[in-house]
């Protein structure tokens, strides 16, 4: 445990760091990837909570990032055209401010998690994966066809949404804001993981028959996180939105799923910091292996299987050693 | 006499060609520990799993306080107060045997939606855990991972889950089975208290266990219960000796 803190830590120190520097040393650039960790980081400390502490192996986890997305993507596009939403049975009107488009992000990935969970979680094991993985197909190619949004094409957002005595477009005020939301979504993490509720998750990964026996639903326990989870990795695709400026159906795209759940693998499950250890790790890894060989996922494929096979506790877990207590 | 807390009515459970319940009618009375015996694969867990909610009869029905239970599935009939140990240990191997107990701590008190406060602070989680470990004498093995205890802590440890559900009847599948003498007298003692708390339907191999426990048995052999009575009753019974207690040699002569 002191040693996994203590990892940690240093984790979200470097992470801190780097866009400092870059700012010191006037490499944008450099906060920019920094900002990009930190928000794949919030995505993947969202499906770990599905993936690591409920064992709910989800490969549509990027239904809720790009939930998230279109969320704000929408929301400030009606604000910037001063069209309303709708207009029945009340007027709604866009909004371009983020503390009005996070809640609802959540609240949209939220229930969409209920629904899909709802649908996904009487089965489990490889039909889980797949059901996960068709659901978010179909959200995917609803966002393509409804021309309303740009289709295909995606939707762009003109100005950052704005964030009360930030500057938003300020990228290490952005960052910040990422980062903080970041360190909440980690630190509600670790209450979550040693509460009564992580006890009854954990125990329903470990022996769903044992939970039943003590009179504990194990469907309506794996729900609750897979909500959880989905509302997490919402919120990330609300701030990966902002940060490109742009939504598009490539966000709802398996790749998205995917590439969620490698930095869950790569950091490792159940570790507080493992994704954003292991979008960390990807990203820099994309930007050095991606200069010199086309092929860097395949580097990275081989990675991941030696990980997979040789360290299942991902990076941390090979950091700090022996997994925790339960 | 009083009313039996449990009760099966001609339950019937057909695998195929096998008739593992054939018209099992049995119940379970306050106080009271009914043994169920019979030769190896003669449906004695079949029958536990059925009231357990594990697996649905083809036919017959059960009674458990007052009230028909089959629609029911097994977290429903864990709260409405039936706790049951399996013939395998079946716990949550990571967790320490404490977190184990806890879990059963946590169901009965009905508030396991609780995000924010380590559950290993609560006092009301910890305390009547420890207590229930203190009673199978695993005090001491408190904080040792559920998958690290030795074969016969962690059958005492279903019983502590058991325990800790404040139920109103147990099914206790083989408790003692892979046990070695010792600890098997020491689980005979316990066992005879907890009678107290609530009935006992026991399924058990060892004769010398239970002769010392039963106040009633009942012998079932492919599927059907062949006799029922006092142990005094079974043990005189000549079908029984013939289909059961004869076969097994040293165990029958207990
Ligand atoms: N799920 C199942 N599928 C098919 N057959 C089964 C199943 N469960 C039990 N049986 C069969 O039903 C019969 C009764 O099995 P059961 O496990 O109830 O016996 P038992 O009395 O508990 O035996 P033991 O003393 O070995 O534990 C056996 O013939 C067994 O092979
Ligand atoms: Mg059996």
């Amino acid at each position: 445990m002191g040693r996994e803190a203590a990892i940690s830590l240093l984790i979200a120190a470097a992470l801190l760091a780097a866009p400092l520097l870059g700012q010191a040393f006037d490499e944008p650039f450099v906060i920019t990837l920094a900002t990009k960790v930190a928000i794949l980081g919030l995505a993947g400390t969202g499906l770990n909570l599905a993936l690591g502490y409920g064992g709910l192996v989800s490969l549509g986890h990027a239904a809720f990032f790009g939930l998230g997305g279109y969320v704000a993507g929408i929301l400030a596009s009606h604000a910037l055209n001063y069209e309303p939403l709708f207009t029945w049975p009340l007027t709604v009107e866009g909004t371009t401010q983020m503390l009005i488009i996070w809640p609802v992000a959540i609240v949209v990935s939220g229930v969409a998690a209920l629904v899909i969970g709802a649908l996904s979680l009487r089965t489990s094991g490889v039909f889980f994966i797949m059901i996960t993985l068709a659901f978010a197909q179909m959200v995917y190619y609803f966002a393509i066809s409804w021309p309303a949004y740009g289709g295909e094409d995606g939707l762009s957002i003109y100005i950052r949404n704005e964030f009360p005595g930030l500057n938003t477009l300020n990228p290490l005020h952005f960052f910040a804001v990422c980062y903080v939301l970041l360190l909440v979504a980690v630190a509600l993490s670790f209450l979550l993981s040693r509460s009564r509720f992580g006890l009854a998750l954990s125990g329903a990964r470990q022996n769903a028959q044992r939970l039943a026996t003590v009179g504990i639903s194990p469907f309506r326990v794996r729900l609750t996180a897979f909500v959880l989870s989905g509302m997490v990795t919402g919120l990330a695709g609300a701030l990966y939105a902002d940060l490109n400026r742009f939504v598009s159906p490539s966000m709802l795209s398996w790749h998205t799923s995917g590439e969620i759940m490698v930095f869950v693998l790569l950091g490792g499950t159940r570790r507080l910091l493992g994704p954003a250890a292991g979008a960390a790790l990807y990203i820099v890894l994309e930007h050095t292996l991606g200069d010199v060989s086309e092929h860097w996922m395949l580097l990275l494929g081989a990675l991941l299987v030696a990980l997979v096979l040789f360290a299942r506790g991902g990076v941390i877990g090979i950091l700090a050693g022996q997994p925790r207590h339960a | 006499m009083p009313e039996p807390i449990l009760q099966t009515e001609a339950l019937t459970k057909r695998f195929g060609a096998v008739v593992a319940s054939d018209d099992v009618t049995l119940d379970l009375r306050p106080g009271e520990i009914h043994a169920l015996i019979g030769p190896n694969g003669a449906g004695k867990s079949t029958v536990i799993k059925q009231i357990a909610g594990e697996v649905r009869p083809d036919g017959g029905s059960i009674r458990f306080a007052g009230r028909t239970i089959d629609r029911l599935d097994m977290v429903a009939r864990a709260r409405l107060g039936l706790a049951r140990t399996f013939q395998v240990s079946s716990v949550a191997p990571e967790f320490s045997a404490l977190q184990n107990v806890m879990l059963a701590v946590q169901s009965v008190d009905r508030r396991i939606y609780r995000f924010f406060r380590p559950a290993l602070r609560e006092a009301v989680l910890v305390e009547p855990a420890m207590a229930h470990l203190e009673r199978l004498l695993l005090d001491d093995r408190a904080e040792v991972r559920a998958g690290d205890l030795s074969h016969g802590e962690r059958r005492a440890l279903e019983i502590a889950i058991a325990l800790a559900l404040k139920p109103r009847a147990f099914l206790l599948d083989e408790p003692m089975a892979g046990m070695g003498p010792e600890n098997t007298a020491k689980l005979v003692e316990i066992l005879d208290g907890l009678r107290a708390e609530a009935p006992i339907l026991l399924v058990e191999h060892d004769m010398d266990a239970v002769f010392a426990l039963a106040d009633r048995i009942s012998v079932i052999v492919y599927g059907r219960i062949i006799a029922s009575g006092t142990p005094q009753e079974i043990r005189s019974n000549e079908e029984v000796q013939r289909a059961y207690l004869g076969d097994e040699g040293d165990d029958g002569a207990a």
